[in-house]
C-alpha cells in the first residue's frame, strides 16, 4: 500500500533539512495568500502564523500521524507541518473543490483526519476542551494516542482554557496543551488583559507540569513536546506548555498591528526562527549558504505554480454546501 | 414493564452499554450519587469509573470534551442538570458539534447525545424551569427530542444513542416520577423525526412536546369535539408529513407549547402549516402557550403559568366552534398585550 502525500510529507520531516524546507514552505504560502488577499483574488479573513513556524514544526516532528491535534483559526502553518498539501490549503483558502474540506471552510477550517487534525476552531479556546476529550477516547479505549490542542496566550484567559485544563488534570488525560505566547489576544497586547507574564504559571492551579519552551527554535520546542507527550503516553497526564513566540502580522487580515510598540517587530526578527535553523544547519555542515538559496528559490517557484494550479480548479460546487451537514436526513 | 421515567432512562442507557462499549456517561453527580434525578441508578456499579464518570461543574469543559471524544471514537451521553447549564456550554453544542462533519468535509463526526431536564412544575424558580428549545432550534447539524413520559424517554434515548449526530434530549423534569408501561428491547426504539398520534378525531389537531403531551391529551377527554393529538417526540427534525396530513383532514391546528408565547417552539410549527396547508384550514393556526414571563415560584402561580387541561379544552372550544381564535388569557385579563 502507498503511503498517502500526507504522511509522505510527515515521514520527511525527520530530516532536518526538510524542517527548515517546510518552514519556508509555510512563510512563502502565506507571503502569497497576503498577496491574494490584495489582489481580491481570495474573499473573507485569513490569520497568518508567520514568526511562529518553528511550532509548527515541533508539534509535527514530536506528534505521530495518529495523535489527535486540535487548533484555532490560525492554523495554516500546524497543517502544512502535519502534513496537509499546499493544494489542499490553499483550496481550502480560494473555496476550491480540492480544498481540505471542500472549499466551503476557509482560511479559518481546516482538518485532515488521515494526519489526526480535527476540525480547527474559530472560537478562541473553543478546541481546548475539545483536546481534552480526544484524549478521553485514548484513555477509555486504552489506545496508545494522545491528543495537543494549540492556542494562544489570549485564550488563556477563556473558560474553556481553565474548564479544559482543570478536566484533563482530575482525570490525568494523555494530552498537551500548547500555548503559543505571541504576546498578543487579538488586538491587546498580554498586558493589558493578563496579570501573570508567564501563562505557564497558570497550570499550578491544576497541580499540572509546565514549561516555558522557546518557541523561535525547533530543536526547544520539539524536545519539549516530546517529554509531555512521552509523560502523556506514559500515563502521567496532562502538561502546559508554553511556547514564547512572535506574530509577524496583525491579529487578522484586517489588522495592521500599529498598536505594538516601535521596534518590537524588529526585535523578534532578529530571532527568525528560519534564520536561526538555517545558521543552525550551516553551522553543522548540513547546508550551504548556496543550498539554502536554491532551496528558497524552488520553494517559490513550487508556491508559483501551487497557485496557478488552484486558481485553475473548480470552485466548490452548489452541492457541495448541502454535504455533511448530518447523517441521514429528514425522514 | 412498568418504570418510572428516571428509571426507563437509565434502562435506555444501560441496555445501548451493554451492546457498544463506546457508549459513556459523562456528567455531574451521575456517577457515585446516581444522578440528581436518579436517572443512572444503578450504572457505576454495572459499568464502572471509566464508562460512568462524575464531573467538575463545569459544563464547557466536559460537553467540549464530550465532542472531542465523540470525534475520535466514544459516543458519550452528556448529563446536563438543568438545561440552563447549556447557557455556559452552548459553544460547544452548536458551534462545535453541530459544525464538525461540515468542517471535517464529513471525516469526523459528533455522535454525542445531551440529556438535560427541562420545564416547571417542581418550584425549581425562574432559573432552573425554563424549556429552552429554541435555544438549539435554528441549528443544522443536531437533533432535539422531548419525551413526554417513561415509554418515550426509553425508546427516544436509545435512538439518540445509536444516531451519527449530536442529539440533544430534553427531559421534562416534572415527568421523572410517572411511571407508565415500556417496550423495553428493540421494539420499543423510537425513530427520531416521527411523532405519534395518541389520539384520532376529526375537528381539530393537537399537537403537544413534553409535559404538553399529557395536558393535550386529558383536555381531548369529555371535549364536545375530536381531536387528533399528536406527540411530536422530535422537534428538530419535526414530523411535517404526519402534522400536515392530520391538518388536511382536519382543517385545524392548536399547538400546545410549554415555552413563551414569542419565540416558542410552535412558530416554526405554526409558519409551516400556515403556509404548506394555507388552503385546508377552515380556522387560524392557534399557539397555546406560556406567558411571556419568567417562571414563577409558588405553586398556584406556577399552575397558572404552565397551560391548564380546563384553559387548552375552553381555548379549543372556541376555535372550533367559531373558527376564530379566543386570545390568551393574560391578554383577556389585562396583564400583558
Amino acid at each position: 500500500m502507498t503511503m498517502s502525500q500526507q504522511l509522505e510529507r510527515r515521514a520527511i520531516l525527520v530530516d532536518p533539512i526538510a524542517r527548515w524546507d517546510r518552514m519556508l514552505e509555510i512563510r512563502f504560502f502565506e507571503d502569497r495568500i497576503k498577496g491574494l488577499f490584495a489582489q481580491g483574488l481570495v474573499h473573507g479573513t485569513t490569520h497568518t502564523y508567520q514568526g511562529q513556524e518553528a511550532i509548527a514544526i515541533g508539534i509535527a516532528v514530536a506528534l505521530r500521524p495518529t495523535d489527535n491535534v486540535c487548533c484555532t483559526y490560525r492554523s495554516h502553518g500546524i497543517a502544512l507541518a502535519l502534513g496537509m498539501t499546499t493544494d489542499s490549503v490553499l483550496g481550502e483558502i480560494m473555496g476550491r473543490a480540492i480544498g481540505a474540506i471542500g472549499g466551503v471552510g476557509g482560511s479559518m477550517h481546516l482538518s485532515d483526519s488521515s494526519i489526526g487534525l480535527l476540525p480547527t476552531s474559530a472560537i478562541v479556546g473553543g478546541s481546548i476542551p475539545i483536546a481534552a476529550g480526544a484524549a478521553l477516547s485514548a484513555q477509555v479505549l486504552g489506545e496508545d494516542r494522545c491528543a495537543v490542542a494549540v492556542f494562544g496566550d489570549g485564550a488563556s484567559n477563556i473558560g474553556a482554557f481553565h474548564e479544559g485544563l482543570n478536566l484533563a488534570a482530575v482525570w490525568k488525560l494523555p494530552v498537551v496543551f500548547i500555548c503559543e505566547n505571541n504576546f498578543y489576544g487579538e488586538y491587546s497586547r498580554i498586558n493589558l488583559t493578563t496579570t501573570v507574564e508567564d501563562i505557564s504559571r497558570r497550570a499550578d492551579s491544576y497541580a499540572m507540569p509546565a514549561e516555558i519552551l522557546d518557541g523561535q527554535s525547533i530543536d526547544m520546542v520539539t524536545q519539549g513536546i516530546a517529554r509531555a507527550v512521552e509523560r502523556a503516553r506514559s500515563g502521567g497526564g496532562p502538561t502546559l506548555l508554553e511556547c514564547k513566540t512572535y506574530r509577524y502580522s496583525g491579529h487578522s487580515r484586517a489588522d495592521a498591528g500599529l498598536y505594538r510598540p516601535a521596534g518590537e517587530l524588529d526585535e523578534w526578527l532578529k530571532r527568525d526562527p528560519i534564520d536561526l535553523y538555517e545558521r543552525q544547519l550551516i553551522e553543522s555542515n548540513l547546508l550551504t549558504e548556496d543550498r539554502a538559496q536554491t532551496m528558497r528559490n524552488e520553494v517559490l517557484i513550487k508556491i508559483d505554480q501551487l497557485v496557478e494550479r488552484v486558481t485553475a480548479s473548480p470552485v466548490a460546487d452548489v452541492p457541495a454546501m448541502f454535504k455533511n451537514i448530518s447523517i441521514g436526513g429528514r425522514k | 414493564m412498568k418504570l418510572r421515567m428516571n428509571q426507563a432512562i437509565a434502562r435506555a442507557m444501560a441496555d445501548e452499554m451493554r451492546q457498544d462499549s463506546r457508549v459513556i456517561l459523562i456528567g455531574e453527580d451521575i456517577a457515585v450519587a446516581e444522578g440528581p434525578f436518579k436517572t443512572s441508578e444503578g450504572l457505576l456499579e454495572e459499568f464502572g469509573p471509566n464508562r460512568v464518570r462524575d464531573t467538575p461543574i463545569s459544563e464547557m469543559g466536559f460537553l467540549g470534551a464530550a465532542v472531542g471524544a465523540a470525534a475520535t471514537g466514544l459516543r458519550p451521553v452528556v448529563e446536563i442538570m438543568f438545561a440552563e447549564f447549556l447557557g455556559v456550554a452552548l459553544d460547544q453544542l452548536v458551534t462545535e458539534a453541530a459544525k464538525f462533519r461540515y468542517l471535517s468535509g464529513g471525516a469526523y463526526g459528533a455522535p454525542l447525545v445531551v440529556r438535560a431536564s427541562v420545564g416547571a412544575g417542581l418550584g425549581f424558580g425562574a432559573q432552573h424551569s425554563q424549556t429552552l428549545e429554541t435555544w438549539l432550534y435554528a441549528t443544522p447539524g443536531l437533533k432535539l427530542v422531548v419525551p413526554s413520559g417513561a415509554r418515550t424517554a426509553y425508546g427516544l434515548i436509545r435512538s439518540a444513542i445509536r444516531d451519527e449526530n449530536p442529539v440533544a434530549v430534553f427531559e421534562p423534569r416534572v415527568l421523572y416520577a410517572g411511571r407508565e408501561e415500556v417496550v423495553i428491547g428493540e421494539e420499543g426504539i423510537i425513530p427520531i423525526g416521527v411523532g405519534e398520534f395518541l389520539n384520532r378525531g376529526d375537528e381539530v389537531t393537537i399537537v403537544g412536546l413534553g409535559q404538553t403531551v399529557g395536558t393535550a391529551l386529558s383536555a381531548t377527554q369529555a371535549a364536545s369535539w375530536s381531536a387528533d393529538v399528536i406527540d411530536l417526540r422530535s422537534l428538530i427534525p419535526w414530523d411535517r408529513e404526519m402534522v400536515c396530513e392530520s391538518v388536511s383532514k382536519t382543517g385545524r391546528l392548536v399547538l400546545v407549547e410549554e415555552s413563551p408565547f414569542s419565540g416558542g417552539w410552535g412558530t416554526e410549527i405554526a409558519s409551516y402549516v400556515a403556509s404548506e396547508c394555507f388552503d385546508q384550514l377552515k380556522a387560524p393556526v392557534h399557539r397555546i402557550t406560556c406567558p411571556d414571563i419568567p417562571v414563577p415560584y409558588p405553586p398556584h402561580l406556577e399552575k397558572r403559568f404552565l397551560p391548564s387541561v380546563e384553559y387548552v379544552r375552553e381555548q379549543v372550544d372556541v376555535l372550533v366552534k367559531t373558527n376564530k381564535r379566543d386570545k390568551p388569557w393574560w391578554i383577556n385579563e389585562g396583564y400583558l398585550f
